[in-house]
């Protein structure tokens, strides 16, 4: 039941978005021209600071995350169907859990496109370290998606909604950013350092598990009001 | 509770005036003197701090899964506290760190944790004052999150610094010294809760207030 409404309610968002791919295209170049924000304002005479694909790596995940955060539950709220979704007899982490799969499949997306993307444009193996690099991503985005959709879903009544977002997710996923970059950065110095990046992997994972348990506990009684 | 005022405020008041008696006559630390007695004052304000962030996020607990408003009040009061006493640590550590090594600022462990936690706190505060309708379920919500994120945070950010060498090497603390410390650290705690008992008691009154404005509209 549990499983299946989550389900549910990610194919409900899945068959939205194919429609218009709205948040879809948007997200992804918003992505994209945040990462050349900072090469253009990072690079001089040809070379970016050591570590920087890292750092812009992250920062352009954060960014992106968080605008789509907002967007997706905007869509909510502006078709009202918040109401009927808490009024549906599923449990209701379901519904928090639908929404977080949904969110990670945007973002995975998006890591899809902005890997190779910063790989090619700051000249970083990030293609030759998948195996590590994989569930770094995975976890830290996990970690971010994780707050971020209860904080989004929370503040989706709200009048400050679209400043208060990240006022409350940024200082809130700091562990997850300096963990991820500093294990990316790891994987990105010759030779790879693969035991800081599997200690800050491990960092990532607890953060997670807490998180997410955090989330599923807390979801229920914050969407009663 | 309101019991408790006097005599805690006169309580308080005695040791924060004997503080600087007790500060002045402990031993010089042997690298920084004069410098470093500042620590007497730093580390208590996040003793105080640390207190908040326990009391706000157990409180914000309680009434999110319990719903008593006894429980919301009290984690205002901490929030509010914690800002403050935060406040206290992070200008208090910029001006020794100046004096002691040269800089301001140094993504010092514990001055950066400090930071964050301070500004997942001031969050708190805004979301209550501008999060709109039902912003005391939301902010309660910011409390445990923020509580539950302080042991990732200093594990993180520690080792995000240690793997730089820093330049300085925390004191050992010599014999002399932990009177003063201890003394000093009772009487912020003591202050902590003096506060926290008059911010609580303020909201009350203002909650009770509000239910006679809408008797009175009946």
């Amino acid at each position: 039941m549990f499983l299946r409404t989550a389900l549910l309610v990610l194919r409900k968002d899945f068959a939205i978005e194919i429609k218009s791919y709205e948040i879809f295209a948007t997200t992804l170049f918003f992505a994209v021209g945040c990462v050349l924000v900072f090469a253009f304002a990072l690079v001089k005479e040809g070379q970016a600071p050591p570590d920087s694909a890292a750092a812009i790596l992250w920062i352009a995940l954060l960014f992106a995350g968080t605008l789509a955060l907002g967007r997706t539950f905007e869509r909510e709220r502006y078709g009202e169907t918040i109401r009927a979704l808490l009024l549906a007899p599923a449990p209701r982490p379901a519904i928090y859990v639908g929404k977080l799969l949904g969110i990670l499949c945007l973002l995975g997306l998006t890591e899809v496109l902005l890997v190779p993307l910063i790989a090619l444009l700051f000249a970083a193996p990030l293609l030759a370290r998948l195996t590590l690099l994989l569930p770094l991503l995975v976890c830290g985005t996990v970690g971010f998606a994780a707050v971020g959709t209860l904080f989004a879903a929370m503040l989706m009544r709200a009048r400050t909604r679209d400043v208060m977002l990240p006022i409350l997710l940024y200082p809130m996923t700091i562990p997850v950013i300096i963990a991820g970059v500093r294990g990316t950065s790891a994987l990105l110095a010759s030779p790879p350092d693969e035991p800081t990046a599997i200690m800050w992997l491990t960092i990532l994972l607890c953060f997670d598990v807490v998180f997410v348990t955090l989330s599923l506990w807390t979801f229920e009684p914050l969407m009663t009001e | 509770m309101k019991k408790m005022f006097i005599p805690l405020a006169v309580l308080t008041a005695a040791m924060f005036a004997y503080a600087p008696v007790a500060i002045a006559n402990a031993p010089y630390e042997s690298t920084m003197l004069l410098i470093q007695k500042i620590f007497y004052f730093h580390v208590p304000a996040w003793m105080a701090m640390y207190a908040g962030i326990a009391v706000c996020g157990i409180a914000s607990g309680i009434y999110l899964f319990k719903g008593r408003p006894a429980a919301d009040r009290l984690a205002v009061a901490a929030a509010e506290l914690i800002v403050l006493f935060g406040a206290i640590g992070l200008v208090t550590g910029p001006l020794w760190g100046r004096k002691a090594w040269g800089v301001w600022w140094q993504w010092d462990a514990r001055l950066t944790m400090a930071l964050l936690l301070e500004l997942v706190f001031i969050a708190y505060l805004l979301v209550r004052a501008y999060g709109g309708p039902g912003s005391d379920k939301l902010a309660a919500a910011v409390g445990i999150f923020g509580m539950a994120v302080s042991p990732f945070v200093y594990v993180s950010v520690n080792i995000w610094r240690t793997v730089h060498p820093l330049n300085t090497v925390v004191p050992t603390l010599k014999a002399g010294m932990f009177g003063p410390f201890w003394f000093c650290a009772m009487a912020f705690l003591l202050l902590f809760t003096l506060l926290l008992t008059l911010r609580m008691n303020l909201a009350e009154e203002q909650a009770m207030l509000d239910d006679l404005y809408l008797a009175d509209e009946e």
